[in-house]
């Protein structure tokens, strides 16, 4: 196509297709302050919305072979707070309450007369850094049945003995993988690494993997999602 | 290829200057919609890398280098997660809608490096790097500008399968597998940035060189005084 035209017109053709890329300064509105926090917090959610549709229930995490473990004395101690809370084991209990049939108090006996798990499997921290351990301890679906969580529950929320807390969506938490944790290296759980029962999902992020826990909540709507994610860091998680 | 041309008779001097529709809209939307992108990705990325600066263990930590957080994005590790996974899927859509419209329309023989185009790659480096003589340009972009623009498509697409694979190496695990695992993802991932980075580098040089005209023709589509011709 070849036509011809003069400059007054030319400009009024350049100065039109200019306009078409108006949409373009939309992406502004990330730079004013009462915009910008809906907006990422919006990016997010979706985000996060994404992630519980890529979840499947029957894919399992990557395990690994004994030899691919990260020492235990390289398995870095995360917590946000201190180390060691000072749980005294023999009065600890796990307290559940909400959308179960059999709420109150349970010993760690009872936890660990459910069948054991052990798997090798990559614990992710969202700093970026992963280690490979060796986890052990009883699902944490078979702790649902054995508490009669209501099975039309959303959410499953722990509290800790350090005054963490944390969620995990229904689907996760059924995962087989999914375990109540009280064993590392085929050890009993240390002090550091959330003695005497953690979480340890290898389907989440490593701040939704909880230690120390205390309280054990099921129910319908998610009241706390979690200390990181009041923080900003995303709810969902998964891996 | 077919492409759109004007010539304009400049009303005061009569002079008559020739114009080429050089980027339809949608490429030049994308264009700019990625390039905002690219600077918020890089910028949330680094601070994210910030957070834990290795690639090697975490005990001991041997940190590769230590990034000034005035150029970073987000101010936290947090801050900069939310712009990241925000400006991701801003990403994919710009790059999805390209490729889709550039497939389409039949636009991609603009930009796509093929065989054809071997040929002229020596020339084009003697020219660049040797002070050898300008090979005759026929179309809008020569072999080496090909080579570039489809690397960096490529490259694109390799941020976001990387970037993937360390986002969800369980659900993607075939992904992280296919990359040495999460670990390894995670390093390819940066050494695509600091890739992406260096065309960019190298594409804003060559924007400065080639003058007005073309910087113009990325935002209204029409380049005035071509280089080559169009028919």
């Amino acid at each position: 196509m070849y036509s011809r035209t003069d400059s007054r017109k030319f400009k009024t053709i350049s100065r039109r297709e200019l306009l078409k890329l108006t949409p373009v300064i939309a992406l502004g509105a990330f730079a004013i302050p009462q915009l910008q926090k809906p907006l990422l917090k919006g990016g997010l959610g979706f985000s996060d919305w994404t992630s519980a549709r890529l979840f499947r229930s029957g894919h399992l995490a990557p395990t690994f072979a004994d030899s691919e473990l990260t020492p235990l004395d390289k398995f870095p101690i995360n917590d946000y707070d201190i180390d060691d809370p000072q749980v005294d084991f023999d009065k600890w209990t796990l307290t559940v309450t909400g959308a179960v049939q059999k709420p109150g108090e349970y010993t760690l006996a009872q936890i660990q007369a459910l069948p054991r798990f052990t798997q090798n499997t990559r614990h992710v921290c969202v700093e970026g850094w992963d280690v490979i351990g060796r986890f052990g301890g009883a699902r944490l679906s078979d702790f649902l049945k054995m508490i009669g969580a209501d099975p039309t529950a959303r959410f499953v929320t722990v509290e800790c003995a350090d005054d963490y807390y944390e969620s995990l969506d229904m689907a996760t938490a059924a995962h087989p993988q999914s375990l109540l944790c009280y064993e590392m290296y085929g050890q009993s759980l240390t002090r550091e690494h959330g003695a005497p029962l953690r979480l340890s999902v290898p389907t989440k992020i490593g701040y939704k993997q909880a230690k120390y826990l205390t309280d054990l909540k099921v129910s319908h709507v998610l009241e706390k999602a979690g200390y990181w994610e009041d923080q900003g860091y995303s709810e969902f998680y998964g891996l | 290829m077919a492409t759109r041309a004007i010539a304009i008779e400049n009303v005061k001097t009569g002079e008559v200057t020739e114009a080429v529709y050089e980027h339809p809209f949608v490429v030049r939307l994308c264009h700019w919609v990625n390039a905002v992108s690219l600077f918020v990705l890089a910028g949330s990325g680094v601070q994210i890398f910030r957070a834990f600066p290795s690639f090697g263990a975490k005990i001991p930590q041997k940190d590769l280098l230590n990034w000034p957080k005035a150029f970073a994005l987000g101010g936290w590790l947090g801050g900069a997660l939310q712009w990241h996974l925000t400006f991701m899927w801003i990403y994919i859509g710009t790059g999805l809608l390209y490729i889709g419209y550039q497939i389409f329309s039949g636009n991609y023989k603009q930009v796509l490096f093929v065989r054809r185009d071997l040929p002229c790659v020596w020339p084009m480096v003697r020219h660049y790097f040797l002070f050898g003589p300008k090979p005759p340009a026929r179309e809008a972009y020569n072999a080496l500008q090909k080579h570039a623009y489809t690397s960096a498509i490529g490259l694109g697409a390799l941020s976001v399968l990387t970037g993937l694979a360390i986002w969800k190496p369980v659900q993607f695990s075939w992904l992280a597998w296919i990359m040495g695992g999460f670990h390894w993802a995670r390093l390819w991932h940066f050494l695509i940035m600091w890739a992406m980075l260096a065309f960019v580098f190298g594409h804003l040089v060559m924007v400065v060189l080639h003058g007005w005209n073309n910087f113009v023709s990325m935002f209204t589509g029409w380049k005035k005084d071509p280089e080559y011709r169009s028919e």
